[in-house]
């Protein structure tokens, strides 16, 4: 048995949970609702700023 | 049981450990996730809370006001989500509602969860932190009232579910008035009670031709437990409540002649309805359904005039 081979059946060995297409696919789906999620919340909290200016940091309870 | 679905295969070292239960790959895709917001109910509270904005005295800058909307928006949808994971048992067994994404399948209960208080935390805390705290406290509170009071309290216990638990859906106009003065007073209040009066008759139009759906699910609605009668008669009372109601914000001055036109005659069309749903007896089920449509165009109606006549003041700075 070649080192390349031994080097092979370690790598599949560490690959666990293979998914299939279809999970592939929902999670490309998730990730990037999840990415544009994130962006929205980055400008919504930048252009806020702007808009409070330096009342943003005037925080009455 | 078997480690993976939907034809993952499990390789390596942990492939022959039978006892050991990873979590299995999701098939849910963002529409999914976007489902369990239930949108269509949302889309109504983020109409109502923007109506709360606009008649609120005072201004908010346009980008605050979609701020504050948003929030309201995600914190609805939050709620919508948090509401599929506990019903997601009743939601299997009623047509309406089975191929919703957790009992379709699609969702995890736990991932619906997760996201569910995920939202609600983040809707909250960001309406506190860019609006103001009253507001994000009402939204808070409505979340809670609906997932903790109506959902998991009140739905399967007692017929008066939909009458209390019409709460949660009357706050929103008073979350977007909060969001602009940052105080409360009659006028939101009224808001509140239209909405609270509307949902019995606008559900129980619903619940007298879906009564099997509910008795599958073991829901007791007032029609399940009361009889067809009683909730006709309840409708009726409910109705006569609601329409002077609907024509108050006109009587008090806070709305003009188009709303005081716009408010009698679709009060009329709510009675007349109500009269034919008093009138009908089952297996006919026209002037339920008759009054389940005409009540959400109701409603609607009020709110769209109420924007329209009052200008967008609480929105434009």
């Amino acid at each position: 048995m070649s080192v390349e081979t031994v080097m092979n059946d370690q790598h599949n060995e560490d690959e666990g949970v293979v998914l299939t297409e279809a999970q592939k696919r929902a999670r490309r789906s998730r990730s990037i609702a999840i990415a544009l999620a994130l962006a929205v919340l980055v400008i919504l909290f930048y252009v806020m700023t702007l808009v409070k200016g330096p009342g943003v940091l005037v925080r009455p309870v | 049981m078997s480690f993976v679905s939907e034809g993952a295969k499990l390789t390596g070292p942990l492939a022959g450990a039978p006892d050991f239960a990873p979590a299995e790959p999701s098939l849910a895709t963002g529409s999914d996730y976007f489902a369990l917001l239930k949108p269509r109910v949302m889309s109504l509270v983020v109409f109502t809370a923007l109506v709360g904005l606009a008649v609120a005295p005072g201004s908010l800058h346009p980008v605050t006001a979609f701020t504050a909307l948003l929030c309201i928006a995600v914190g609805a949808g939050a709620a919508g989500a948090l509401n599929m994971w506990y019903d997601a048992d009743i939601d299997a067994v009623m047509t309406r509602t089975s191929r919703r994404p957790i009992p379709a399948g699609r969702v995890k209960p736990g991932e619906a969860l997760a996201f569910g208080l995920t939202l609600a935390g983040f809707s909250v805390m960001t309406l506190g932190v860019l609006v103001n705290v009253y507001a994000a406290a009402l939204l808070a509170f409505t979340i809670f009232f609906y997932v903790v009071i109506y959902t998991i309290g009140l739905k399967r216990t007692t017929p008066q579910n939909i009458v209390i638990g019409g709460a949660a859906g009357a706050f929103p106009p008073m979350i977007g008035w909060l969001a602009v003065t940052g105080s409360l007073s009659v006028e939101p209040a009224l808001l509140f009670l239209i909405i609270f009066f509307w949902t019995p008759p606008h559900f129980w139009a619903l619940a007298l031709y879906r009564q099997q759906d509910f008795a599958r699910a073991g829901i007791p609605m007032m029609p399940n437990v009361a009889g067809e009668v009683s909730t006709r008669w309840q409708i009726m009372l409910y109705t006569l409540t609601l329409v002077p109601l609907g024509i108050a914000p006109w009587l008090l001055g806070f709305a003009g002649p188009i709303y005081a036109a716009v408010s009698i005659v679709t009060g009329a069309i709510m009675l007349l309805l109500a009269w034919q749903v008093l009138r009908e007896r089952a297996p006919a089920e026209r002037a339920s359904r008759n009054l389940f449509a005409f009540s959400i165009l109701y409603l609607f109606l009020l709110f769209a005039v109420l924007l329209v006549e009052r200008g967008w003041g609480g929105l434009l700075a």
